[in-house]
């Protein structure tokens, strides 16, 4: 997370309703130039709302937006010049030919150099191959990368994504990850996801939202360590009995619990997250052991439990 | 930019757009061929136009069945352009580009008005065929072709509402028919009977003044009067309006 950067996305107080339904609520926070935010969260959690709200898409009931210093209620069309964005399901007209669709973008956005952005944008999003043919009949990677392309055809300081990889086979998903963070570096980027190894990977920070209002504010890295497990030792007892070594660990004040898993292995987790890897050989004494890991948190057990209610 | 060139930014590329998606489809050219052969038929069945029994060097055979034709045709050029955006989402990807609502409504109907004005200038050979076989009243050809490009007009605002009302276009469809068959039934000779014989006078008068028909008859006469003028175009611009206040409500559901 950049500490310096320019704040390009300032949000304040963000509320929308859906009839009785709370869809955001009240979340407020700052994207700086050199972020990419994740947004992540269970279905339903208000991101998509959130991104639609930032784009000018949907109005706020309450609330404010800044992008690059511009109130989105009061210039939605400058707003709307400084971003990039892809909408959910990297919506296109299925019938044009991506070049011909592009030529579209490059003239709603009134660019002045337009063959030369379209071209660069196509080498970016590696669509050179695929220029004449129509949208409809592209593979969905394809598609989203048209979709990306549409969103960086002006080079925008800010990009907007709003589930960029949702639907994509592991090696479509890999390339368009790939992409997201080779663009990264002098822009922000906001992205939603569900999937949280993509968090760790193209993401500087991470905002877990639920129920429309934000839960945690953090980097992936930090995350990591106060997930669940966290610095957990696992491994083998070859000589001695399992349940003793695990019931001796579980009385140390360092430990939070230690127990034998199904497959015989014994795990001892230890309080605060902390690497004990030390005091759990320590404990083991006059037991031969083997097959010692020290296991990182995960992201997806503190997702579970933050998301259900339960304090990280 | 002035205030108001900025309130339709983005028209010019959504007009393109739009104009340029009814030849990437056969669809366009379907259309036009109906259009054509429809118009074609009425004007020389003998149970219509009589053109050639009629034996007389004008094309009210022609341009008098036009609006009927409308009334079928002109819906199915309006149901895509704003159900197809909502069915497939891309109306969020139009309306966060610096394109606003009101830029992109007129712009769709803009595209649907020339496509429509392209398919009524290709019975041309009708206007060649009159002044090869007698000496026609070039102002009456001349209005007719205004009246008919405003009837169009008026048709394609109410089909572009409904298209924006509903993201299934045979829904559109419909309801835009059922509509502009309203619309126009206000005008037929039985309407004004019923609704004078019930209201009296007064209604009656009121109910004819709002007839596409009757205005669409009195400018193909070859009079451009101003008020059959100023119904064309307030009825355009009112439901173009509407459509953009149900748009504002829909876009987003």
């Amino acid at each position: 997370m950049s500490e310096d950067g320019e704040v390009l996305i300032a949000v304040s107080d963000l509320t929308k309703h859906y009839g009785p339904i709370r869809a955001v609520d009240g979340i407020s926070f700052e994207v700086r130039r050199g972020d990419v935010l994740g947004f992540l969260g269970p279905n339903g959690a208000g991101k998509t709302t959130a991104m639609k709200m930032i784009t000018g898409f949907l109005e706020p009931d309450r609330g404010s937006i800044a992008v690059a210093g511009i109130d989105v209620a009061a210039d939605r069309l400058a707003v709307s010049r400084r971003i990039g964005y892809l909408p959910e399901d990297a919506p296109a007209y299925g019938e044009m030919t991506v070049e011909a669709f592009l030529c579209f973008i490059a003239e709603a956005r009134e660019l002045e150099a337009a063959d030369e952005a379209i071209e660069a944008v196509l080498g970016t999003a590696h669509l050179g191959s695929v220029r004449g043919q129509t949208i409809e009949t592209l593979s969905k990677g394809y598609k989203r990368r048209v979709g990306l392309a549409q969103a960086l055809i002006h080079d925008p300081d800010v990009l907007i994504l709003d589930e960029p990889t949702d639907g994509l086979d592991p090696n479509q998903k890999a390339v368009v990850q790939d992409l997201i963070s080779s663009l990264s570096s002098d822009r922000c980027i906001v992205l939603s996801t569900h999937i949280l190894d993509e968090a760790e990977r193209v993401c500087n920070r991470a905002v877990i939202l639920s129920e429309g209002r934000i839960l945690v504010d953090s980097t992936p890295a930090a995350l990591v360590t106060q997930a669940p497990g966290h610095n957990a030792v696992r491994f083998r007892v070859t000589e001695g009995d399992a349940e003793e070594v695990a019931a001796r660990l579980a009385e140390a004040e360092w430990c939070a619990s230690a127990r034998v898993l199904p497959g015989g292995e014994v795990e001892a987790e230890p309080a605060g997250g902390e690497n004990r890897l030390n005091d759990v050989l320590a404990a083991v004494g006059e037991h031969r052991v083997a097959d010692v890991s020290v296991r990182e948190g995960r992201l997806d057990e503190l997702f579970r439990d933050v998301t259900r209610g339960v304090a990280a | 930019m002035s205030a108001l060139a900025r309130r339709f930014t983005g028209l010019r590329a959504v007009l393109r757009r739009e104009f340029h998606g009814y030849f990437a489809s056969p669809l366009g050219y379907i259309f036009i061929v109906i259009f054509l052969i429809a118009s074609g038929y009425l004007m020389v069945s003998r149970d219509f136009g009589r053109f050639l029994e009629l034996r007389e060097a004008n094309l009210d055979a022609l341009f008098s069945y036009l609006p009927w034709i409308f009334v079928v045709l002109v819906p199915a050029v309006a149901m895509r352009l704003w159900a197809e955006e909502r069915r497939s989402g891309t109306v969020e990807l139009l309306l966060t580009l610096p394109i606003t609502l009101e830029g992109s409504y007129l712009g769709k109907f803009l595209a649907g008005w020339a496509f429509l004005a392209v398919s009524v200038f290709l019975t041309w050979p009708a206007v060649f065929q009159v002044a090869r076989l007698g000496d026609p009243d070039w102002g009456a050809i001349f209005a007719s072709y205004v009246a008919t490009l405003l009837a169009a007009a008026v048709l394609l605002a109410i089909g572009l509402l409904f298209s924006a009302l509903s993201k299934n276009q045979v829904v559109a469809f419909i309801l835009a028919v059922a509509a502009s068959v309203g619309f126009l039934l206000i005008g037929v000779p039985q309407t004004q009977e019923f609704v004078g014989k019930w209201f009296g006078g007064y209604v009656e008068r009121l109910v004819s003044s709002l007839s596409l028909l009757d205005h669409f008859e009195a400018l193909t006469r070859g009079l451009l009067q101003l008020n059959s003028l100023l119904f064309f175009v307030l009825f355009t611009v009112g439901w173009l309006v509407c459509g953009m206040l149900v748009l504002g409500q829909t876009k987003t559901n």
